[in-house]
């Protein structure tokens, strides 16, 4: 498998550049570094807790939102037009560089 | 805490005593935390002739099993090569029944208390259960409401931003602005728009995943400008000595609208918080509780801590951990339990004992 890097800004707005692997959901690179994001429902596409903003540039680049998804967010706060559940985020090479911040843990 | 009743209860739960709040109980176990390894604990406790009862804060069994997850399929159950949330929380209540254990749903316990013979657990319902072994199973914590990230929303909860609706009567003739799009907002959107002198829902988005029953009477009252609806976020709270005088809302077009409110309604869902067992006096790690790996017990005797909510070296948070950790947990329950008594292994494939408790001998 191959490594997907990636820069994840954690609430204090510092950011950290994680190494990902292809394959991987984004809401599972992060927990694996560490960085605190709830992500309650392991990646189910349930809780709206592992919710981040994507970095601009990079929104129309991803796969887009399925309607699981956004009816998800509805249980999200502070929802932006560049908001995404990093559960929903399965790393290609193509997402080298991609690059988010983490919203606002309820 | 009363919680939004979001799913039908499983009608295998009618076979046991489920009870309301308050009262004194007696048992020998008191297990806060209605999940999968709670839940398999009555079965490992059982055996052993140990009588249990659960406390958990939803109201129904299951934990993250049935609130976050019910219909998302599982495949990590050793023997069970696929199943639900749901279907694994029914299985393990089936397993559960012949040792009848009993209920208390929709309460978050609050204290522990060592008496003479054990622990005194008491709740945010005054329920009392007297108890000679604690076990704690909860989990993540305690489900609570979502706070929404708006500065100074603290200086309002209870006064005039809730999460819950307690007696509808207090929002008489009030400016509410509700939040939300799912069942919760709208339930309160159509019981409260007859009592409120003005009400707005607050949504996100243009659609609904509430009922569609309860969607199609919203935007009825809607249409004919019996509630207010808008499509944005709440972003700014005003007002003075924990009293709302008015929100910011942000529309989806970036513009700030400056509403008038006396109340704000917000629901999100439910999130997990360890609560008041950061309280008990246990050694914690991390808001994990740390355990031995022979009993799974805690810094304090007599307390258990069993499944996602303990720590020690190696933890892993897998439901099968939890089990594991029920059974051994029992063994050392049953010599505090019953002191006098001799512990002795059996299986229950052989032990015509074992089956007459399970009531297949």
């Amino acid at each position: 498998m191959q490594s997907v890097f990636v820069t994840v800004t954690d609430y204090e707005g510092t950011p950290h550049r994680l190494e990902g692997l292809e394959g991987w959901r984004l809401m599972e690179v992060i927990r694996d570094n560490g960085l605190p994001i709830k992500a309650e429902c392991g990646g189910a596409c349930a809780c709206a807790t592992c919710h981040v903003y994507v970095a601009e540039g990079w929104v129309e680049k991803l796969a887009p939102k399925s309607a699981d998804e956004e009816l998800s967010l509805d249980d999200a706060m502070m929802v932006q037009d560049n908001s995404r559940l990093s559960c929903q985020i399965i790393l290609t090479p193509e997402h080298e560089g991609l690059e988010v911040t983490l919203a606002p843990n309820p | 805490m009363a919680l939004p009743y979001r799913r039908r209860m499983s009608s295998l739960l009618n076979q046991f005593t489920q009870h309301a709040p308050g009262g004194t109980h007696s048992t020998d176990v008191a297990i806060i935390g209605a999940g999968p390894v709670g839940l398999f604990a009555v079965f490992e406790l059982g055996l052993l002739n140990i009588k249990t009862h659960l406390i958990d804060i939803l109201n129904r069994p299951g934990g993250q099993c049935a609130e976050l997850y019910p219909e998302k399929p599982i495949y990590d159950i050793p023997a069970l090569p696929v199943v639900t949330g749901q279907q694994l929380t029914d299985n393990l209540l089936e397993q559960a029944a012949p040792f009848k254990p009993e209920f208390h749903f929709s309460q978050m316990v609050e204290s522990l208390e060592k008496t003479e013979t054990g622990w005194r657990v008491k709740t945010d319902a005054d329920t009392v259960i007297e108890c000679k072994v604690v076990v704690i199973a909860a989990g993540g914590g305690s489900f609570v409401p979502k706070k929404p990230p708006i500065a100074g929303i603290d200086a309002y909860e209870g006064t005039s931003v809730f999460y819950a609706v307690r007696k509808m009567e207090q929002f008489r003739d009030k400016h509410l602005i509700i939040v939300g799009g799912g069942d919760s907002a709208l339930d309160w959107t159509l019981n409260l728009a007859p009592l409120a002198r003005k009400l707005t829902l607050v949504h996100r988005r243009d659609e609904f995943r509430a009922a569609p029953d309860s969607v199609h009477k919203m935007r009825e009252l809607a249409a004919l400008g019996k509630i207010d609806l808008l499509f944005g976020q709440v972003t700014g709270l005003s007002g003075h000595d924990g009293q709302l005088t008015g929100v910011e809302i942000t529309d989806n077009d970036k513009v700030k609208h400056a509403l008038g409110c006396d109340a704000l309604l917000p629901f999100f869902g439910l999130t997990m918080k360890l609560g008041p067992v950061a309280n008990f006096g246990l050694n914690l790690h991390e808001n994990l509780i740390t355990v031995d790996t022979e009993k799974f017990e805690t810094s304090v005797p007599g307390i258990f801590a069993i499944g996602d909510i303990n720590t020690y070296p190696g933890k892993l948070k897998l439901i099968l951990s939890g089990f594991h950790e029920a059974a051994l947990m029992s063994q050392q329950a049953f010599r505090i339990c019953f002191p006098d008594q001799k512990l002795r292994f059996q299986y229950t494939t052989s032990s015509t004992d074992l089956q007459k408790k399970l009531g297949v001998k």
